[in-house]
């Protein structure tokens, strides 16, 4: 099992660097957000945050849970769902074969089972590498089953968003998979189950209008984009340029609508303190 | 096969003459008690709700409002819900479950509204509890999309045990406008948008998204107000005497499953059934 997480791991990181043209040489990447040079080497020991300004660097999401689980702990949930194409969209099933092949993925979403300091929790991870992290009947589906499989099993729920909203080529389906996923997570929330909602760069649309809105505790990374429209909308509609830092995690914080946020090398140690709060059996 | 190409239908749904909510409670309804307000920081006129008798039997209705004149648009944001709106929706909802009113909505808005102060005081947030809440409410919740459906800011109002949707009304993840300019970076392929969104009432019937079609006099819902409202009349009675034989936990029930199987087994709306 760990042997073919670690693989994929690798393999996974592969594409990715090369997909994004992110190295400029062998030994060093340029940042995106400030343009400044580090060794990959430091890259890679921050979690694929830059060195020099800080800025969080997207990643996939089984390189994400490779450092938050503990090693040997991942255990793949629902690794064969497919997506649909139930509006026979054109060019759409190339699509999906195309970014299979490219990512290794499915779909959007990966749910795993996994501990964090020995405790147990269900996870799903979008990665916004497959079509923005989108939301249509598979990722719908994937979240709703982690959800399920947490309340079956009475595990908390972890869940990192990172989605471009629901996804156009799925149509009417995908806007649904919003009242699913929201349905799913009330049920297992009324059932007692805690649901930590972790939002990265960035969340948006049908997604923050759904399950990642509605974690009993809320969390993001630093500088990720949450919001409902795009800020690209907002400005066209209102006719006016927003201000800095506008939808950014720590306006948000300012808003009212996180509990904290998490800078990337800390998620394992905030996650492993908040399940901690959560065991049963009352004090420690 | 319907008369109206899909793009034909987007205009009759965006038709100013139109009946809407205000005009349905107004016709369907008595002893409409309006309320208003979130009880947390504001009112929001783009959606209208309150209590109501439905044929002697009290109700909470919701609904998305755009308003009959320019001055009325502007009031109601041209149907464009804020946060208050959706909060206010809640308030409503609980209200009914606490007093075991079925609870009836009309869906007609562009979409929840893209708006500065919008996104400050949590669009998001107060769509997706509008979601959870209705997908747990122990009472009746019957919704009628009677115009456009626009995106998750219609989806607030359509968790119902059975969606209905007149026959020339659209629904869909995004505004034909918005959909061609995501995908095609063009807003204005919005007709040929139209065509592969499969947003109307006769395509989202055959994918089990609306329970039921609503059939509109002739040319549209907007020539003949009276006669659509006597089917709506009609639909709405059926719907909640079938209803009200179920207890509560199994509506929330009933509700819960049919937005389960959605997107699980898909049928495929690309072709016409023979």
């Amino acid at each position: 099992m760990n042997k073919t997480f670690a693989r994929r791991r690798d393999r996974l990181l592969i594409y990715k660097t090369m997909r994004e043209g992110k190295i400029t040489s062998t030994r060093r990447t340029r940042c995106s957000a400030c343009g400044a040079e580090s060794a990959n080497l430091e890259w890679e020991r921050a979690q694929q945050v830059c060195p020099k300004c800080g800025f969080h660097a997207p990643i996939d999401a089984y390189y994400r849970l490779s450092n938050i689980l503990d090693p040997g702990s991942f255990q793949e949930l629902e690794e064969k769902l497919s997506p649909a194409d139930p509006l026979t969209f054109p060019d759409y099933p190339a699509r999906l074969a195309e970014l299979e092949e490219k990512t290794g993925l499915k779909d959007a979403a990966v749910a795993a089972l996994g501990r964090v300091e020995g405790r147990g929790a269900v996870f799903a991870v979008l990665d916004s590498r497959f079509l923005m992290g989108s939301m249509g009947t598979a990722v719908g589906e994937k979240v709703t089953r982690a959800t399920e499989y947490a309340g079956k099993k009475k595990l908390p729920l972890v869940i990192f968003s990172a989605s471009g909203g629901a996804r156009m080529q799925e149509g009417i389906f995908s806007l649904t998979q919003m009242a699913k996923t929201a349905a799913a997570i009330q049920r297992f929330q009324s059932g007692g189950g805690l649901y930590i909602s972790c939002l990265t760069h960035p969340t948006t649309g049908g997604v923050t209008a759904s399950f990642a809105s509605l974690g009993d505790i809320m969390l993001a990374e630093p500088g990720a984009l949450i919001g409902f429209a795009g800020p690209r909308v907002i400005e066209q509609t209102i006719k006016e340029q927003l201000p800095q830092g506008f939808q950014r995690a720590e306006y948000l914080l300012d808003h009212g609508f996180l509990d904290r946020i998490v800078p990337r090398s800390e998620w394992r140690a905030v996650l492993s303190q908040l399940l901690a709060l959560h065991e049963k059996g009352g004090r420690s | 096969m319907s008369r109206f190409t899909p793009e034909e239908k987007v205009k009759i749904a965006r038709h100013p003459e139109r009946p809407g909510t205000a005009d349905f409670i107004a016709a369907l309804f008595t002893d409409f008690f309006e309320q208003k307000g979130d009880r947390l920081c504001g009112e929001d006129a783009s959606i209208l709700g309150g209590i109501a008798r439905f044929h002697g039997w009290p109700v909470t209705v919701v609904g998305h409002r755009k308003g009959k004149n320019l001055e009325e648009n502007l009031r109601c944001n041209f149907g464009m819900p804020s946060p208050e709106g959706y909060r206010k929706a809640q308030r409503l909802m609980k209200q009914a479950e606490k007093f075991g009113r079925p609870i009836i909505t009309f869906v007609d808005t562009p979409g929840a509204y893209p708006g500065k102060e919008a996104e400050e005081r949590g669009q998001g947030e107060a769509i997706a509890q509008c979601l959870a809440l209705m997908s747990a409410l122990e009472v009746p919740i019957i919704s009628v999309i009677t115009g456009e459906g626009g995106s998750g800011g219609a989806l607030a109002l359509a968790v119902a045990n059975r969606v209905l949707m007149l026959e020339h009304a659209v629904y869909s993840v995004l505004s034909p406008e918005g959909f061609a300019s995501i995908l095609w970076k063009d807003a204005s392929r919005a007709d040929e948008a139209c065509g592969v969104m499969k947003l109307t009432a006769q395509d989202l019937r055959r994918g089990g998204i609306v329970q039921g079609v609503l059939r509109e006099p002739e040319e549209g819902a907007h020539t003949d107000w009276n006669a659509m409202f006597r089917t709506v009349d009609a639909a709405l009675t059926r719907e909640l005497a079938a209803l009200d034989k179920l207890k509560g936990p199994a509506l929330a029930r009933q509700r819960y499953d049919m937005f389960r199987a959605m997107g699980r087994n898909l049928p495929r709306l690309g072709k016409e059934e023979p």
